[in-house]
């Protein structure tokens, strides 16, 4: 292997950018930021040599043997092939051009210093998921994600509502991370591993290892996937995520930590059996339609493409669950392109907008924010489906999945979730930037600076082109080697060729969506769609009431569970256990005083005591 | 009942713990002296009464010696307790508490 | 002599006699440390005089005949003396009623109650062999035979106690040491 050492530097060079800014730099802001942007940025170039000089098919690991406990081998290793290949080039990429952009947005924010640190913070740890080659490393490296969450999410710290999202942030990850444990826990007993290339070869030999237990661990191991990635019943951190600053919600909750647990799932595929990933399909298109559903009131530019994103990560959970990570990881990369694109358009506007959020109070962007206005255009498309934008051919190879394996439930559920999110993304896109200003800082809006705009070009680039490039080719190399790659014309009319009935009925479902849209929004000054759905309405615009219900029931067990257990320890343990203690004492305390007195009797009583211990003893009874 | 020694012996042990329980119980400086002497006579009772049953004089010996020394030690005892009581004008033995240790 | 050793020499009188004067003599006893009638420590005395004298009777009874005598002469006659003068030296009052102390009871009790204990199961562990019918007799001659016999160097020291106790007296009770 060539280079074998860029993938220890792509891993530790953030690591090393925290360790630098929050020892010396924290009160230089910018030397912080170039630091940390220079650490992904140097990142990003070295692992495209390391593609340019190993190729795409390459597969192997470096380990370093880190603990040897009884029969357990831990190793703190590297795993290269196609799939974390990829993921490098995307966590790497797009976050590099976040990074760039995150460097005119938190301009004026004094702590900028520290925002990069804990910047670079989840990009080694992002990285270590990706290169990961067994579980327990995996596994910490997940928990460190879920703290730089909590950290970014709650940068605005004096902020109650930002502290309160992260700690649901990460209580909610912690949940699902139990069972993720637990899951870890029972794969080594049944594969007496954790490395994932042992297990895989494992399950490959023996089929039977997973016949009992295997619906169960695989389940588990969902869980992981349920914390992270954000699906049902574990949804509801996500839309509170959005307190962080604008580029977290593009870089965290967009493109790469939730897309975590989507890569988790691809890479232990082997693990999972048919029910498993029945169920897995099942929650993700259950997740995909519940959030399509409540972006469609929600009234936050942020919040709407925050259920975006659940629905998006709905879809490819569900095409994990059919048994085709190849559509899954393709709308995993088209997706990070598209969706950060969105988050950073979007904080390009609030930033122009001094921080208004609320597209009812936004407008007519046209003129004053050209190149936001054009690229958002193109990021809108693209999330929408629209050929030839790289989003139709990524939702393509789902649905077309879908129909492959005769699940037409999930194919009608898919479909229609396309037409949905035309709707609202267009609806959004009406009512935030076309049309007249609808306040007076709407009116006085103005570009942002080239080093927020510059990124926003190239992803709109790659949102546009991503389609064609062969990324779909690229993950057959893993996960169905066979398939050849097409040249960028073939790749075009692919999947006019392959399903051409799925594909045109996606096509009607968008072309509907974006219809219903024009007609209701196009110049509209309220929304007129609770007039027309009533109560549904309302529902989807308060989430639900999943929050209420949560609150209601979990929240009120735990203040419960927390309320017995304060009082064992008020009562028992402290009154009981330690009172006793306390009492003894303090009668020891008050017999030893009478020796103080200076009473002449007490003495007398001391000394007949003494007397009569004497003659116990002397007279041997 | 045939008397025996046992029983002079408990009678001495009564007459003692009378003495003792006065020691402790009353407050009053002299009638602690006295309950004193009252635990001399139940030590003195014991004597005569193993003397009587040993066949051995030496136990009234005995008792005449300790006659004679707590005649001394009652004069003493109580030249002591009237210097006492000149200096602190008081015989009850709460208020002489200078003896801490 | 003659008469009082056939009093004696019966078995049922001197055994009635024994168990009138034991009880009399804890009667006493306890009136002494715990009288209902008057706080006065006069009170008290008065019931230590009876104490002694009862005891008196109980020395006759074991023959002890001289040291009756004694008792009676030096313990009630000198002894409780000298406390009455020392009283009424103090010119005591009644004593003024305090707060009865719970420590008081409970420690006497508790330490009597051991004491107590510890005795009579001594009591009843041991094997006494006391003679069922002793002989010996206390009487004046046999107790002066041994006394300047065998007993002599302790007779003497004894007076030496004595005059250092009359001269120890003497100088504690002087009033100013001018």
């Amino acid at each position: 292997m060539k280079h074998e050492l860029f993938p220890w530097l792509i891993l530790f060079l953030p690591l090393l950018s925290v360790v630098v800014i929050t020892l010396f730099t924290l009160r230089s802001r910018n030397v912080s930021s170039l630091i940390s942007i220079g650490a992904i940025v140097i990142g990003f170039i070295l692992s495209v040599i390391f593609i340019c000089a190993n190729g795409f098919q390459f597969s192997g690991e470096t380990t370093v043997n880190w603990l040897s406990i009884g029969g357990l081998q831990i190793d703190f290793g590297l795993k290269l092939d196609t799939l974390s290949m990829m993921m490098l080039l995307i966590v790497t990429g797009v976050g590099g051009a976040i990074h760039i952009y995150s460097y005119g947005y938190m301009d004026h924010d004094r702590s900028k210093a520290r925002f990069f640190a804990f910047m670079s913070l989840f990009t080694f740890s992002m990285l270590g998921i990706v290169l990961a080659n067994n579980f327990l490393m995996m596994f910490i490296f997940w928990e460190l994600v879920g703290v730089s969450s909590y950290l970014l999410i709650g940068f605005w710290f004096e902020k109650p509502s930002a502290g309160d999202a992260a700690k649901k942030a990460f209580i909610t990850n912690r949940l699902g991370d139990f069972g993720f444990l637990a899951g870890i826990l029972m794969v080594w007993g049944l594969v007496g591993s954790l490395n994932f290339t042992v297990a895989q070869d494992a399950v490959k030999w023996d089929p039977a290892i997973f016949e009992k237990l295997g619906t169960l661990a695989g389940l588990l191991i969902f869980c992981g996937a349920v914390g992270k990635s954000a699906q049902f019943p574990l949804h509801v951190w996500l839309p509170d995520a959005m307190e962080g600053p604008t580029p977290v919600s593009a870089l965290i909750h967009a493109a790469t930590m939730v897309a975590a647990g989507v890569y988790m799932l691809c890479r232990v595929l082997f693990l999972f059996n048919a029910d498993a990933l029945q169920v897995i399909a099942y929650i993700g298109g259950f997740t995909a339609l519940l959030a399509a559903l409540i972006a469609v009131q929600q009234n936050d530019i942020k919040r709407i493409l925050a259920y975006s994103t659940l629905s998006q990560l709905g879809y490819m959970v569900m095409s994990v669950g059919l048994a085709g990570p190849t559509p899954a990881m393709f709308h995993l990369t088209t997706h990070a392109f598209f969706k950060a694109l969105l988050f950073l358009g979007a904080g390009s506007v609030i930033h122009a907008l001094h921080e208004e959020q609320d597209i009812w109070k936004m407008g007519g962007l046209r003129d004053k924010m050209g190149i936001t206005f054009w690229t958002f255009l193109i990021g809108t498309l693209a999330l929408s489906g629209v050929p030839p934008f790289s989003g139709f051919y990524s939702k393509d190879s789902i649905l077309g999945h879908a129909l492959e394996q005769h699940n037409y439930l999930l194919f009608a559920v898919g479909a229609g979730i396309a037409g949905l999110t035309t709707f609202y993304m267009f609806r959004l896109f009406y009512v935030a930037f076309v049309g007249k200003p609808r306040t007076e800082a709407a009116g006085h809006a103005h570009e942002s600076p080239a080093v927020m705009t510059l990124p926003l070009i190239v992803l709109a680039l790659f949102a546009l082109i991503g389609g064609v490039i062969g990324i779909n080719a690229i993950y057959n190399l893993q996960f169905a080697p066979g398939e050849h790659a097409g040249s960028m014309v073939q790749n075009l009319i692919e999947p006019f060729k392959a399903s051409p009935i799925g594909a045109l009925i996606g096509i009607g479902c968008v072309a509907a969506g974006f219809f219903a849209a024009r007609a209701l929004y196009k110049d509209a000054a309220t929304d007129p769609l609770p007039a027309k759905l009533g109560g549904l309405a309302t529902a989807m615009k308060n989430k639900f009431y999943f929050d209420e219900f949560y609150e209601a029931t979990f929240i009120r067990a735990h203040d419960f569970i927390a309320a017995v257990a304060d009082w064992i320890d008020r009562w028992i343990l402290e009154g009981a256990i330690i009172g006793t203690i306390r009492g003894g004492t303090d009668l020891t305390g008050r017999a030893l005083r009478l020796v103080q007195t200076g009473n002449l009797q007490t003495y007398a009583f001391l000394f007949v005591l003494g007397v009569a211990l004497l003659l116990y003893f002397v007279l041997g009874k | 009942m045939h008397v025996g020694l046992e029983q002079y012996l408990t009678v001495s042990f009564l007459l003692f713990s009378l003495g003792l329980l006065g020691v402790i119980m009353r407050r009053n400086l002299l009638v602690i002296y006295m309950s004193l002497e009252l635990m001399l006579n139940a030590a003195n009772l014991a004597l005569v009464a193993f003397s009587r049953f040993n066949n051995n004089l030496n136990g009234q010996i005995l008792v005449f010696f300790i006659i004679t020394v707590a005649a001394a030690e009652v004069s003493v005892g109580l030249a002591l307790i009237v210097a006492l009581y000149r200096k602190r004008q008081t015989a009850h033995v709460e208020d002489l508490t200078s003896m801490k240790l | 002599m003659e008469a009082i050793n056939n009093l004696l020499g019966g078995s049922a009188v001197p055994d009635v006699l024994f168990y009138v004067f034991a009880a009399f003599t804890l009667l006493c006893g306890v009136l002494v440390i715990a009288n209902p009638f008057s706080r006065n420590p006069v009170t008290s005395a008065m019931f230590l005089v009876l104490t002694i004298i009862s005891m008196a009777g109980l020395f006759v009874l074991l023959h002890a005949f001289f040291l009756a005598a004694v008792q009676i002469l030096v313990y009630a006659g000198a002894v409780i003396v000298l406390f009455l003068f020392v009283i009424m030296l103090l010119d005591l009052k009644e004593e003024q009623r305090r707060r009865i102390k719970m420590f008081g009871i409970v420690a006497g009790l508790i330490s009597v109650g051991t004491i107590l204990a510890i005795f009579l199961k001594s009591l009843n562990a041991t094997n006494l062999n006391a003679q069922s019918s002793p002989t010996i007799e206390g009487g004046t001659a046999a107790l002066g035979k041994l006394l300047f016999t065998q007993y002599v160097l302790p007779f003497e020291v004894v007076s030496v106690l004595l005059l250092v106790a009359m001269i120890g007296v003497i100088l504690l009770s002087k009033k100013d040491l001018k």
